[in-house]
């Protein structure tokens, strides 16, 4: 979960960490008392959860408070990549002397924390890293026994930092990768951390993400930062069918079933699980298939929850035929789901055998499943037939 | 709403059984059976379709005064 | 001959009172595991289907001896404390169901893991199996399930979707081809044993003579596996299924700056499936594939 850069700016804040002065507007009369109590040049900087910004005209430079509040009415409108403006960063803005890198994330491979350290910041670190890579350290470090800041010195001292600029930068890399420990988080980046030409040190821009499954652990945090729990960020917001889906995912915590991700095609999908969904999809667009849906049903889901979903692909505009497809199950079962899906149909005002394209889930209970399905006339097969096949089937069905 | 796939048949006397009642209350994964205050069985119908086919009411109540129907074997 | 475990494997279940424990405690006694008991912290002196309960791992390798393996399945926020648990009583194998696992956590078990020698398989897996021997963790599904899809003989496999490495056991199966041992290796992005990190076992289990892997976007699991296989010389002919060629269109699965230049430019499948296919790994477009696949690049070494 990505914080904004005031956020991250709070949170580095509270440790310590050393900031130019700033204030957040809400409005252009907020951006020009800011500017006025700053009392010189002022950066504008768009609060949008999106790298880019510079490029997209998101930031911008003010030598007035007037200025400043021109600045904030031409900075809100601007959506980058897809993200909307929340607020406007108004910061003091120094002449810089120098800048730095510094980032700390998971490296899967080594699994590890690991700090990237560069004098080269400011600029795209992939470029540097593969154009000067003397000026990029990699440094792996524990997340089990206790570190130091010979760490942070290490990695900092690996690119030729010497003199009074290693050990200033010292504590504030070594407080980075505290932050990062200690809350969780998936990345922890300063780019730029600035020498000033006044001598000072100066965090200038920040990115923070934080894991998502660890939110519960930091909720007071989250809630002291002002990050609400019904705050998904997302890349993407989810649409109104996306919303239902979760909604009926909540409704009981027996398996899952209702986390969709909305397409526009005409053929539903009840497919899962995880790796089966992936499968799956791909064998339904290879046969020419438009899916209108992606799910991943799982962890065997009440006959309520696949019901429901049915319900909810069926009351899609556009939704011609429902294919119900899985991987070989061991823990969710055939009869359940295929209570749910019929159950579903008829609920729909449709008939189970007109509408689901195919039946393919193999595996627990399927004798009884197959009962089911045969009782109300559904297509349905058994492992021999494979889950790129039944997918070919379901889209024939649907254009045949 | 009665199930669509599911009935459960108890006789008579076990539903006015209050420990019995209790008992397949309790044994009940998806609370098919609920209890109601003068001690006698209500069977909750839509969660009739949740039954898993554990059979553990049907092992908590005397031999054949608990039946499970599958409606889709008729 | 099979990796990891076998008909003389012992193993405990931590959360064993709990639902899914509980299913998966009485699928791997009816497939035949010796499970030698479980631990739910405050119900010491009851039992799982006969498997005694203890409040500690401490208690039950007092009373039981050293226990090989231990499955792990308590909600999120105790399973560090549990493989903790396991690992300084000195359980060496460490299956760890639980999903929804913070990336710092996972880190840590897997670090004191190979402080102590202990191996983790997860977290977010399904366990693994010896077909006709020992199923730890709930690969397969109940005990008839399990002996439907799997079957023993010359094919590993290593999968990061649980439910698919039971389509491929099953596929192979079909085929004849049986399977030496399989494993769910779960699919977070931190886990506890990779593709590459399985493959000296493999590699040095006489009747494992092919390997078929299960792979999906994200990660460098397949790029540290075709290295592995590279630089070592591998005897074993591999096929991987890649599934989430889709993804490659979609937009949204960058990794940030940092991420990206940790593990090198970001794979999509299709660079992927190139770098596996390099490495000599033959990648099959569907399931049905795979069998075929492998009876052609064993044939090839006779």
């Amino acid at each position: 979960m990505r914080f904004y850069e005031y956020e991250s700016k709070a949170l580095f804040r509270r440790h310590g960490m050393p900031l130019g002065q700033s204030g957040l507007a809400h409005t252009a009369d907020d951006a020009r008392r800011i500017a006025g109590e700053i009392g010189g040049p002022v950066v504008l900087k768009s609060q949008v959860l999106s790298g880019g910004r510079m490029k997209a005209g998101a930031v911008k430079f003010a030598d007035t408070p007037d200025e400043a509040a021109a600045h904030y009415d031409a900075i809100v409108p601007i959506v980058v990549n897809g993200q909307t403006c929340r607020a406007v960063l108004v910061e003091e803005k120094k002449g810089i002397a120098q800048e730095y890198f510094a980032a700390i994330t998971w490296d899967g491979r080594h699994k590890r924390p690991v700090l990237i350290f560069s004098d080269m910041g400011g600029i795209d670190i992939e470029e540097v890293a593969e154009t000067h890579p003397e000026h990029v350290s990699k440094t792996h470090f524990s997340s089990l026994l206790p570190i130091t800041p010979r760490i942070a010195k290490e990695a900092i001292a690996a690119t030729g930092v010497t003199g009074q600029a290693l050990n200033r930068l010292t504590p504030i890399v070594f407080e980075l990768m505290q932050v990062f420990l200690r809350y969780d988080l998936t990345l922890a980046e300063i780019n730029p951390l600035a020498r000033l030409e006044d001598g000072r040190f100066v965090v200038l821009d920040g990115h923070i993400d934080m894991e998502a499954e660890a939110r519960g652990t930091h909720k007071k945090l989250l809630e002291e930062l002002g990050i609400g729990a019904e705050e998904t960020r997302q890349a993407r917001e989810a649409t109104a069918f996306e919303q239902r889906g979760a909604e009926i995912n909540a409704q009981d915590h027996r398996g899952v079933a209702g986390n969709v991700v909305e397409f526009d095609g005409d053929l539903g999908l009840v497919i899962g699980a995880g790796g089966g969904s992936l499968t799956l999809f791909d064998a339904v667009r290879k046969h020419g298939g438009k899916p209108a849906n992606y799910c991943e049903i799982g962890g065997n889901p009440s006959v309520k929850k696949v019901q429901e979903l049915t319900r909810l692909i069926l009351s899609k505009p556009g939704v011609r035929k429902i294919a119900v497809m899985m991987n070989v199950v061991s823990n969710t079962r055939v009869d359940i789901v295929a209570r749910g899906v019929i159950k579903g149909c008829i609920q729909s005002g449709k008939d189970p055998k007109d509408v689901l394209a195919i039946f393919r889930i193999p595996g627990a209970w399927e004798d009884e499943g197959f009962k089911i399905l045969a009782k109300y006339g559904v297509d349905y097969c058994d492992r021999s037939v494979s889950m790129y096949e039944a997918a070919g089937r379901a889209v024939a069905k649907l254009n045949g | 709403m009665p199930g669509m796939f599911i009935d459960v048949q108890v006789d008579e006397a076990v539903a006015k059984d209050p420990a019995i009642v209790k008992k397949l209350v309790e044994v009940c994964p998806v609370n098919i059976f609920a209890q109601q205050d003068d001690g006698t069985l209500r069977i909750v119908e839509e969660n009739l379709d949740e039954c898993v086919l554990c059979d553990l009411c049907v092992r908590a109540a005397p031999e054949g005064t608990v039946r499970i129907l599958k409606l889709y074997e008729s | 001959m099979s990796i990891l475990v076998d008909k003389d494997t012992t193993f405990l279940v931590q959360g064993i009172t709990g639902r899914e424990a509980v299913n998966l405690t009485r699928e791997c006694l009816d497939y035949g595991s010796k499970i030698v008991g479980g631990v739910t912290p405050g119900r010491a002196g009851r039992d799982v289907y006969g498997v005694p309960v203890y409040d500690c791992v401490r208690d039950l390798v007092a009373k039981h001896g050293p226990v090989d393996g231990s499955v792990i399945s308590v909600p999120p926020g105790f399973v560090r404390d549990a493989a903790f648990e396991a690992i300084e009583n000195g359980v060496k194998l460490i299956v760890i169901v639980t999903e929804n696992i913070p990336r710092r956590e996972v880190a840590q078990m897997v670090e004191l893991a190979g402080l102590r020698g202990a191996r983790i398989i997860g977290p977010n897996c399904l366990g693994l199996i010896t077909p006709g021997e020992c199923k730890m963790g709930g690969i397969g599904g109940p005990a008839a399930n399990t002996k439907q899809a799997y079957t023993r003989g010359p094919v590993g496999i290593m999968s990061r979707s649980g439910g698919m490495t039971t389509e491929i056991a099953s596929t192979l199966t079909a085929a004849g081809l049986g399977q030496s041992t399989a494993v769910s290796i779960g699919g977070d992005a931190i886990i506890g044993t990779s593709y590459a990190e399985l493959m000296p076992l493999f590699e040095a289990d006489p009747e494992t003579r092919a390997i078929a892997i299960y792979s999906e976007p994200g990660g460098r699991m397949e790029a540290e596996l075709a290295e592995w296989v590279t630089t070592n010389h591998s005897r074993l002919p591999i096929v991987a299924f890649m599934a989430g060629r889709f993804m490659d269109e979609m937009q949204g699965m960058r990794f940030g700056h940092a991420g990206t230049i940790v593990e090198g430019k970001e794979d999509t499948t299709a660079a992927k499936i190139e770098r596996m296919e390099a490495a000599g790994i033959s990648v099959a477009e569907r399931i049905e594939e795979i069998p075929k696949l492998i009876q052609k690049r064993l044939a090839e070494k006779r």
